[in-house]
């Protein structure tokens, strides 16, 4: 058999060797001056330890061995360090991806004697929280000090911090910032236009000159502070001619289990319209992967429209990104528009262009003082 | 640095990296932050061996007697200069 038809077969796939437990969407970001409690109502959708520990031990089975804890604030859940045990016994190499908030020493001790690997610290801050945090001593102290305790415990301090065009122009504070923190790498990452981001996007997407002005800046910093610190910096994929391999394909090696039980093939993927995505607590994990059609709607290629059909690069990138494609295409099977041999390319080019045109029009407000991103906000 | 391996090194896989069999793929896997690797059979005949206790030539003495070979110090020095650029590896005192 040729490779092309072999390609063509929806074949069965491998394991799902990236699990993401997505373990609450309570975030105490949205009170942590005000030490309100949380949000109580929500956690009767959440999970119950037992059956996150059931979906660890079956995922792993199948093959699972990359575990991502996120959120929300992960650290909002008590069993936290229940889960990390369970997954360590199992073999998963367990990342915490957290805002920190919440992270005491008790805490930490209590994880790292659980068997946790790894630790990002992120900032996936609106503006207003970013620049709160960028001025105010208190909350800069409240993460040097999580910054200080991850380094206790030896583990790297990795530093995410998520980019728009509102912080963009900001990246040297967040790089100084970052130097004082002590971290070892860091990740700038564009926004990606999903959800609510989808709807704020031209209030999100920087400019042309924006990126370009904020990767100088960048590359700058890289220079002077050398091996001490790695930064990558990911740039938005609306300003390129091709798409991304989105998760390697839909259901091929990623699965997201939301805080209800929802499994998905990328978080992202419930905004997929006419797709029923199930949910552990009526299926196992190995009936998700391998046999629901939510997870085998986009595997092989018989799903393609043209061009990607006839394309000579989709076993490079798969025609990208299904969410995309259904957001600005209305169709999830067509072309992710970022492609410049889609026919709908010229929406993703209009967004940029007025990206362009508006951040011009605001860039004084957002650059005179911090507070005026604010207001934007 | 990182060039420095030699006979006399001890090299042992590098903090925040873990070594396992995954039986699921059939393979050794090196695993990461948020990353993961594919060994092939030699890399893991290599790096399975890589202790923080064995010397380079322990090692290379151990995988000629495995595999009845001779010859093999060039090329498994050319794959710890890898590795440990890559921090797969770090050399113990
Ligand atoms: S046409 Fe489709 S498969 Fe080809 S490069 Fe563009 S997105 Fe990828
Ligand atoms: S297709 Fe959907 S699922 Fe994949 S990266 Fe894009 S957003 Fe995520």
């Amino acid at each position: 058999m040729s490779e092309r038809e072999q390609a063509a077969l929806p074949r069965r796939p491998g394991p799902p060797l990236w699990l993401l437990l997505e373990l609450t969407y309570r975030c105490p970001l949205h009170c942590v001056f005000c030490y309100n409690p949380t949000d109580f109502s929500s956690i009767g959708c959440e999970l119950e330890t037992a059956q996150w520990l059931r979906v660890l031990r079956e995922a792993r089975a199948l093959g699972a061995v990359q575990l991502g804890l996120s959120g929300g604030e992960p650290l909002a859940r008590e069993d936290l360090e229940t889960v990390v045990a369970e997954a360590h016994r199992l073999g998963f190499y367990t990342n915490l991806i957290t805002s920190g908030i919440g992270l005491t020493e008790q805490r930490l001790g209590a994880l790292k004697d659980a068997g946790l690997d790894h630790i990002q610290l992120s900032f996936q801050d609106s503006t207003r929280r970013l620049n709160d945090f960028l001025s105010s001593t208190r909350t800069f102290e409240l993460k040097s000090r999580v910054a200080a305790l991850i380094k206790k415990y030896r583990y790297p301090m990795v530093l995410n911090v998520v980019i728009h065009r509102l912080n963009i122009d900001h990246i040297d504070d967040i790089l100084v910032m970052a130097e004082r923190m002590g971290a070892e790498y860091v990740e700038l990452a564009n926004t990606q236009y999903y959800g609510w981001a989808w709807l704020n996007r031209t209030h999100l997407l920087p400019s042309r000159e924006q990126l370009r002005r904020a990767e100088d800046v960048t590359q700058r910093f890289r220079q002077r502070v050398g091996s001490r610190m790695r930064i990558f910096f990911v740039v938005p994929d609306y300003f390129e001619t091709r798409p991304k391999p989105c998760m390697n394909g839909l259901g091929q090696v990623f699965l997201a289990v939301a805080p209800d039980g929802v499994a998905l093939p990328c978080h992202a993927a419930r905004t997929l319209p006419g797709v029923i995505f199930p949910n552990v607590r009526e299926m196992s994990i190995g009936a998700i992967w391998y046999d629901s059609p939510a997870f085998n709607r986009y595997r092989g290629e018989a799903w393609m429209k043209d061009p990607c059909r006839s394309c000579p690069e989709r076993a490079r990138d798969f025609g990208g990104c299904r969410c995309q494609a259904y957001l600005l295409t209305g169709d999830a099977a067509n072309a992710d528009p970022v492609c410049d041999r889609s026919p709908h390319h010229h929406l993703v080019s209009r967004i940029v262009e007025q990206a362009n045109l508006a951040a011009g029009a605001e860039q004084p407000l957002v650059f005179r003082d911090h507070r005026g991103a604010a207001v934007a906000d | 640095m990182m060039g420095e391996v030699n006979a006399a090194s001890r090299p042992a896989i590098g903090s925040g990296f873990r070594l396992q069999w995954e039986s699921a793929q059939n393979a050794h896997v090196l695993l990461y932050p948020e990353g993961m690797v594919k060994l092939n059979a030699s890399a893991a005949a290599i790096l399975t061996r890589c202790d923080g206790v064995r010397t380079v030539e322990d090692i290379v003495a151990d995988l000629e007697r495995a595999f009845s070979v001779n010859g093999l110090g060039r090329d498994v020095l050319a794959f710890l200069g890898l590795a440990l650029e890559r921090h797969w590896l770090e050399l113990r005192p």
